[in-house]
C-alpha cells in the first residue's frame, strides 16, 4: 500500500460523512428553498416582505450592537486583567470565562432569574426604585442574553492579543511623550484591530444564528431563528422557512469570511 | 496628581470588572441555590431540599443517560473519522485539502437551525432513522467534526510530522503502523483537547438537537427547555444545576489542559 493511497482512504470516512449529513442536506434546502409557491421568489421575499424584512433588520441591529457592546466591555475588562497582577484575578478570569459552553437555552433562563417575573433585577428595584423591573422577555432581555454567552467567547480572544502586545511599542510612544489617552488610541487599540475583527465576527454570527436564547424567552421577539421555527412548525411553511434559513446561513457565513480575508487568521463560531 | 489618577483609573477599571463577572456569574450561582431551596419565592429561610433534584431524576433521567450516549458516540465517531482525516488533509495539503477543510468548517457558520431544517428536509422520510437517537447523533457529529480535526491539525502543524513520518518509512514501517505508531502519539495533546471540545458541546447541543428530536429521544438540553416552559422554577433550577455539575468538570479539565499546553509551548 503506497502513501498516497493510505492519506486517501484517510480522508474517506470524511468524506462520506459530511457529504451525507451536511453538504447533500444544505443542497436539498437551497433548492426546497426555491420550489413552494412562490418559487426562486422566496429567496427575493425575505427582503421584499414587509414582515419579513423587519424581522432581518431587527436580527442584524441585534446582532450588531451585541458585538459592539461585547467588545467595548470585553477591551476595557480584558485590558485591566491582563496589565495588573493581584490576588483573586485568576478566580475573576475563570468568572468570565465561565459560561463559555452554556447552551441558549440555560442562558435564557439566566436572563429570566436575573429579569424574569421573580428576577433578582426586580426584587432589588421594588423597594429601591418602587417599582418591579421586569423585561427579561423583552428587546432588552433578549440582548442582554446575547451579550452573556458573547462576553466569554470575546474576552478570550482580546485577552489573548493583549498579551501578544509588544511593550516596547508603547514605551516608545510614551517616551515620545503621548498621554494615557494617545497610547491608547493610536498605539493599542490599533494593534488589537485583527482581534476586534476576528472575535465580533464571531460575536455577530453566533448573535445571528442563536437560537435557544430567544426561543427560551419567547413570547413576541421577532428574531430571523425564531421566524424560521415558527414558519416551520407552526404555518408549516417550509419553503419559505428553507429559503430563510438559507439567507440567514449566507449573512453568518459571510461576516466570518469577511472577518478571515481582514485578519488573515481563521475564525469560526459555535453555539 | 497623576498618583490620584491612576488609583482612580485602576478602581474604576476594577468595579467595572467586577461589575461584568457579577452579571455572568451571579444568575448561574442564583440558580444552583434556587434548585435546592424549598420555595425560592420565599427564599433561602424556606430551608434547604434535595426533593428538587431527585424530582429531576424521577422526570428527566433518560434525557441525562441519552446525552451521555450521545456524547460518547459522537466522540468514538469524530475520532475514528476525524484523525485519519486530520493527517491526511496535513500531509496532503494543496488545493484539495484545502477545499475538504473550508467545507468541514462550514457548520461553524451555517446556524444550527439551518443544519438541522436540511437534515430534516432530507431525512425526514427515513421514518426509522428519523426516530432514533441516531438521527441526533448525524447532526452532532457535524457540528462538532471541525473542532477535532482543526484541533489534531493544530498540533501536525506546531510538530514536524512529516520528518517523524518519513523516519519510520525509511526503517521500512508501513503506512498503517507508522500512523499508529508514530503519528497517533504525536497528536496525542490535539485529540485529547478536541474530545473535551466535542464532549462539551454536544452535551450542550440545543439547537440542532431541538428541531432533530422526538418525545421519545429527548435529550438535556432539550428536557431542560421543557423544564423552563412548564415546571416550576425549583425544578427547572434543580435541572440546571444536574446540568451545571456535568459540564463544570470538562471546562475545568479544559481550562487546565490550556495552561499546562501554553506553559508547555512558552518554554519551547
Amino acid at each position: 500500500m503506497t502513501h498516497k493511497f493510505f492519506t486517501r482512504l484517510c480522508l474517506v470516512p470524511l468524506i462520506a460523512v459530511i457529504a451525507a449529513f451536511f453538504v447533500l442536506p444544505m443542497l436539498r434546502v437551497i433548492v426546497v428553498g426555491g420550489s413552494g409557491d412562490m418559487g426562486l421568489h422566496a429567496y427575493a421575499a425575505i427582503i421584499l416582505e414587509p414582515r419579513f424584512r423587519a424581522t432581518l433588520i431587527n436580527t442584524l441591529v441585534l446582532a450588531s450592537v451585541t458585538t459592539a457592546l461585547s467588545l467595548a466591555i470585553a477591551t476595557i475588562a480584558g485590558l485591566f486583567l491582563q496589565r495588573h497582577r493581584f490576588p483573586g484575578r485568576a478566580l475573576l478570569v475563570a468568572m468570565l470565562t465561565f459560561p463559555l459552553a452554556f447552551p441558549g437555552v440555560v442562558v435564557g433562563f439566566m436572563i429570566i432569574l436575573l429579569a424574569g417575573r421573580q428576577g433578582l433585577i426586580g426584587a432589588l428595584s421594588l423597594p429601591l426604585a418602587g417599582e418591579k423591573w421586569v423585561f427579561a422577555y423583552s428587546m432588552q432581555g433578549l440582548l442582554l442574553g446575547y451579550l452573556y454567552f458573547s462576553i466569554p467567547r470575546v474576552i478570550l480572544t482580546i485577552m489573548a492579543a493583549i498579551e501578544k502586545l509588544d511593550p516596547s511599542l508603547e514605551e516608545a510612544a510614551r517616551a515620545l511623550g503621548a498621554g494615557p489617552w494617545a497610547v491608547h488610541r493610536d498605539v493599542i487599540l490599533p494593534a488589537l484591530m485583527p482581534a476586534f475583527i476576528a472575535s465580533g465576527a464571531i460575536a455577530f454570527a453566533t448573535a445571528m444564528g442563536a437560537f435557544g436564547t430567544a426561543f427560551t424567552l419567547a413570547t413576541n421577539i421577532n428574531v430571523l431563528p425564531m421566524l424560521i421555527y415558527t414558519e416551520f412548525t407552526l404555518s408549516a411553511n417550509i419553503a419559505m422557512a428553507a429559503a430563510l434559513s438559507v439567507g440567514l446561513g449566507l449573512v453568518a457565513w459571510a461576516a466570518l469570511a469577511l472577518a478571515r480575508a481582514f485578519s488573515g487568521g481563521t475564525v469560526a463560531a459555535a453555539g | 496628581m497623576t498618583n490620584l489618577r491612576n488609583r482612580l483609573i485602576f478602581s474604576g477599571q476594577f468595579v467595572f470588572t467586577l461589575l461584568v463577572a457579577a452579571f455572568l456569574i451571579v444568575p448561574a450561582l442564583l440558580s444552583m441555590l434556587a434548585g435546592v431551596t424549598v420555595n425560592y419565592f420565599t427564599g433561602i429561610r424556606s430551608g434547604l431540599t434535595l426533593q428538587w433534584v431527585i424530582q429531576v431524576w424521577e422526570l428527566y433521567a433518560d434525557t441525562i443517560a441519552r446525552s451521555f450516549v450521545i456524547a460518547l458516540a459522537a466522540l468514538a465517531v469524530t475520532l475514528v473519522v476525524g484523525v485519519p482525516a486530520a493527517y491526511a488533509l496535513h500531509v496532503r495539503g494543496g488545493r484539495f485539502a484545502r477545499i475538504v477543510e473550508e467545507i468541514i468548517t462550514l457548520p461553524l457558520a451555517v446556524p444550527g437551525l439551518a443544519i438541522a431544517l436540511a437534515l430534516l428536509l432530507t431525512y425526514g422520510g427515513f421514518s426509522d432513522f428519523r426516530r432514533s437517537w441516531l438521527f441526533i447523533l448525524a447532526g452532532h457529529v457535524v457540528f462538532t467534526m471541525p473542532f477535532m480535526v482543526r484541533s489534531v491539525m493544530a498540533v501536525f502543524s506546531a510538530i514536524d510530522v512529516k520528518t517523524l513520518d518519513e523516519g519510520a518509512a525509511s526503517l521500512g514501517a508501513s503506512p498503517w503502523r507508522r500512523f499508529r505508531d508514530v503519528i497517533v502519539p504525536n497528536a496525542k495533546p490535539g485529540i485529547l483537547a478536541g474530545s473535551l471540545m466535542v464532549v462539551t458541546l454536544s452535551l450542550g447541543e440545543f439547537n440542532l438537537t431541538w428541531m432533530l428530536h422526538t418525545p421519545l429521544t429527548k435529550t438535556l438540553p432539550v428536557g431542560l427547555a421543557d423544564s423552563y416552559a412548564s415546571m416550576r422554577l425549583e425544578v427547572a433550577s434543580a435541572y440546571t444545576l444536574v446540568f451545571f455539575v456535568m459540564i463544570i468538570p470538562l471546562l475545568v479539565a479544559m481550562q487546565i489542559y490550556a495552561d499546562s499546553c501554553g506553559r508547555k509551548t512558552a518554554r519551547r
